[in-house]
């Protein structure tokens, strides 16, 4: 079992909604599309889900050429950002609606919906509204809605958009697991980083209607063929700089900061791409270079500290464990470490990870 | 800003020292049982001046505990006091307080100009005062050179940055409060306008309350957060305080991602007795007549071991920078975090709690 977009592109009127697309989901596995709002995650489900038909090019499920195969014939779910369930409905009649549509037996329905239920923590639930429910227990009915009948394709728009930080934190770690045993293709969307590398499984980054790489996810996050991809998929931003490298020396071109390195490149001018978490108050790994910031602001998350600042031209950013206080204006050093930066040629293609 | 207009600010703004005691409030006219109340018994000092933040989820009472502040609502029990004075029957037009909420308050027809003045126009303060006024404001806002400009062309940033203005502008408030103010501001601008307001504290020094249920911008506003969870203060303390040491298990959970790990255990001869191995302790636990405990470890302060507490590996996810691994043990399941480069053993292993930062709660309150 396979989905596979083959040239597929998509204009409305003379603007281009998705540039020439091919793509190929295997089964067992979940893909995750990440991009910023309109970057044409939405429009690509839409098309995968035959909700919306490409402007040219084909889909292919298996062996078969489903382009323009209406949605209803297609074996498939969806789930959106919004919580959709039937207001009027028990969340156990959410659940069977899909089954019930199918001619699924009662006897059948009971029982699936309540492995189901269990699954995604309902089980005390089944009786009530979902204006009983909180926000997190909606997507969870919505999301077992999905995964009650055995669809081909699961298609899961932005589920956790809408939840509370801690909400978010909880269905993220247990998506994958709702869909270790599963014969489908499931297809993830998200703006968010995290959501990509805590998930797993395959992600493509996509960028103004264009997929920018495809692959295992910790292998795009760690190797991005270009500055656009690993701009894609870094937040806090990624820390971009223009560098020159004489022999082993690398140079800041903004500032007088220099480092070593055996990378096996051309002398010449580059970019550097270095991660937040490569940038911290204290000196981790062995191979790290010191340098100055003044301090924009030290943003605290509960276990984290993210320190903007400015060095020579640079507005950078840093990400460091624990709570590192510090004010405004204030100078202070910071440790890059050099292994993991990431250099880019004058056409912003990886030449090297560090 | 030079230090002349500093030193007038400072002296312009009377400050105030919020004092709320005994505070519980019930929506219902006869409360019977604690689900009653959306308010129980919070008491707090919030010292003039200061930077603080009153940090929940949605249902903690902490828009009831604003409103009760504000004045929209008098408690069911208990008194606000400003500077010691009993303001708890005062109008909110008495109180003198500048709210600034959710989402931008302002008028699209006026200039930012207008928009910033009209709170000093209401209160009849002179033209020359209020240009000085509404120019300071502005240069602190970066919303100078779009002064001249109608506020219904800016962007949802730039018109909170107005509802901002308005609310700082006067000078005759005793206290700023804000609810929820970055809702409406794109994420990537998020932390240019949370430095802002951080600036604009240190700069003007006056007691500012920011309510949220967003733990970053409670963070890295105040110096000193209220936690609040059902009706009730949890915690109050700075980030550190509120990381490294949680005095209730809801703070553990809610602070810090992934939260603090919270399992069953027992009390055996002041120590705690956790999947039958005696923990270190830095106290000796005396009380015991709990109705449970449970001991508390955050996920980075959990090594793996030659012995200790035995685990099931469960799953290990690379998020590239760390990794979150799951294990299980009898009591339930256990959140390691570990260094991206650190091996991870596979299938079942042992792990050790670091003794500092390893505490045992007795009904959800840490004991000490």
């Amino acid at each position: 079992m396979s989905l596979e977009l083959k040239n597929v592109e998509k204009k409305v009127g003379i603007e281009t909604h998705i540039y020439s697309t091919n793509l190929k989901l295997e089964k067992n596995t979940i893909n995750v599309l990440l991009g910023s709002t309109l970057s044409g995650k939405t429009t690509l489900m839409q098309i995968m889900a035959g909700l919306d038909k490409p402007t040219s090019g084909e889909i292919w499920f298996n062996d078969e050429n489903v382009t323009g195969k209406e949605v209803q014939k297609r074996n498939c779910s969806m789930v959106y950002q919004q919580f959709i369930n039937y207001p009027n409905f028990t969340v156990f009649e959410n659940i069977a609606s899909p089954l019930k549509i199918i001619g699924v037996k009662p006897d059948e329905i009971k029982q699936r919906v309540g492995k189901v239920a269990e699954l995604l923590k309902l089980s005390a639930m089944l009786n009530k509204k979902p204006d009983e429910l909180s926000g997190g227990q909606q997507q969870r009915t919505a999301l077992a809605r999905a995964l009650v009948k055995d669809s081909d394709l699961i298609l899961l728009d932005e589920p956790l958009a809408n939840l509370d930080f801690k909400l978010r934190e909880e269905l993220r770690e247990e998506l994958p697991k709702l869909f270790e045993d599963r014969d489908c293709v499931v297809v993830y969307a998200t703006t968010e980083p995290l959501d990509a590398l805590m998930i797993g499984g395959n992600t493509a980054t996509l960028l103004e209607g264009n997929v920018i790489q495809y692959g295992k996810t910790l292998d795009v996050y760690k190797k991005p063929e270009n500055l656009t991809s690993a701009k894609v998929f870094s937040d806090p931003p990624i820390n971009v700089a223009e560098v020159s490298k004489r022999g082993e020396m690398f140079k800041l071109k903004d500032n007088n900061v220099q480092w070593k390195s055996n990378i096996k490149i051309k002398d010449g001018d580059y970019k550097i791409g270095i991660r937040p978490h490569n940038i911290t108050t204290n000196k981790e790994g062995n191979n790290s270079v010191e340098i100055d910031g003044k301090v924009l602001i030290s943003e605290i998350s509960g276990s984290e500290s993210l320190i903007h600042f400015t060095t020579g031209k640079l507005n950078w950013v840093s990400l460091s464990n624990g709570i590192q206080q510090k004010n405004i204006g204030e100078n202070t050093k910071l440790f890059m470490n050099v292994n993991e930066f990431l250099y880019f040629d004058s056409n912003n293609r990886l030449v090297s990870n560090g | 800003m030079n230090f002349y207009i500093l030193t007038l600010i400072i002296d312009w703004y009377p400050m105030a020292k919020i004092t709320l005691k005994d505070l519980s409030h019930s929506y219902l006219k006869q409360p019977n049982n604690d689900s009653d109340w959306a308010l129980k018994g919070v008491n707090i000092d919030w010292k003039d001046g200061g930077a603080y933040a009153l940090l929940g989820p949605s249902g903690c009472g902490k828009t009831t505990l604003l409103n009760i502040i504000s004045g929209l609502l008098k408690p069911t029990k208990g008194e606000i006091l400003f500077d010691n004075k009993d303001v708890t029957s005062l109008n909110p037009v008495d109180r003198d307080i500048a709210q600034i909420f959710q989402f931008p308050v302002i008028y699209d027809t006026m200039t930012v100009y207008d928009n910033l003045a009209f709170p000093l126009k209401n209160r009849g303060l002179s033209k020359t005062e209020i240009d000085s006024k509404v120019k300071e404001i502005a240069e602190m806002l970066e919303l100078t050179s779009t002064l001249n400009n109608k506020a219904a062309g800016l962007t949802a940033d730039g018109k909170q940055k107005i509802s901002l203005g308005r609310g700082l502008v006067r000078s005759d408030v005793n206290v700023i409060m804000f609810d929820e103010p970055l809702t409406v501001i794109d994420p990537h601008l998020k932390w240019v306008l949370r430095s802002k307001l951080k600036e604009l504290h240190q700069k003007i020094n006056r007691t500012m309350i920011y309510v949220t249920h967003d733990q970053i911008e409670a963070l890295t506003f105040a110096d000193q957060v209220v936690v609040m969870h059902e009706g009730q203060i949890v915690q109050t303390g700075t980030p550190v305080e509120l990381f490294e040491k949680p005095k209730h298990t809801f703070v553990g959970h809610f602070i810090g991602s992934p939260g603090m790990n919270i399992l069953p255990c027992e009390i055996k001869n002041g120590q705690i007795n956790f999947e039958g191995k005696l923990l270190p302790n830095n106290i000796s636990i005396e009380k015991t007549n709990f109705s449970k405990t449970e001991v508390g470890i955050r996920p980075e302060f959990i090594k793996f071991s030659n012995d200790g507490i035995k685990v099931k590996i469960k799953r290990v996810s690379d998020t590239g920078r760390h990794k979150v691994i799951d294990t299980e043990c009898n009591s339930g399941s256990i959140k390691i975090l570990a260094n991206a480069s650190d091996e991870i053993p596979s299938d079942s292993a042992h792990i050790t709690f670091d003794q500092k930062y390893t505490y045992a709660y007795g009904d959800n309150w840490i004991i000490e």
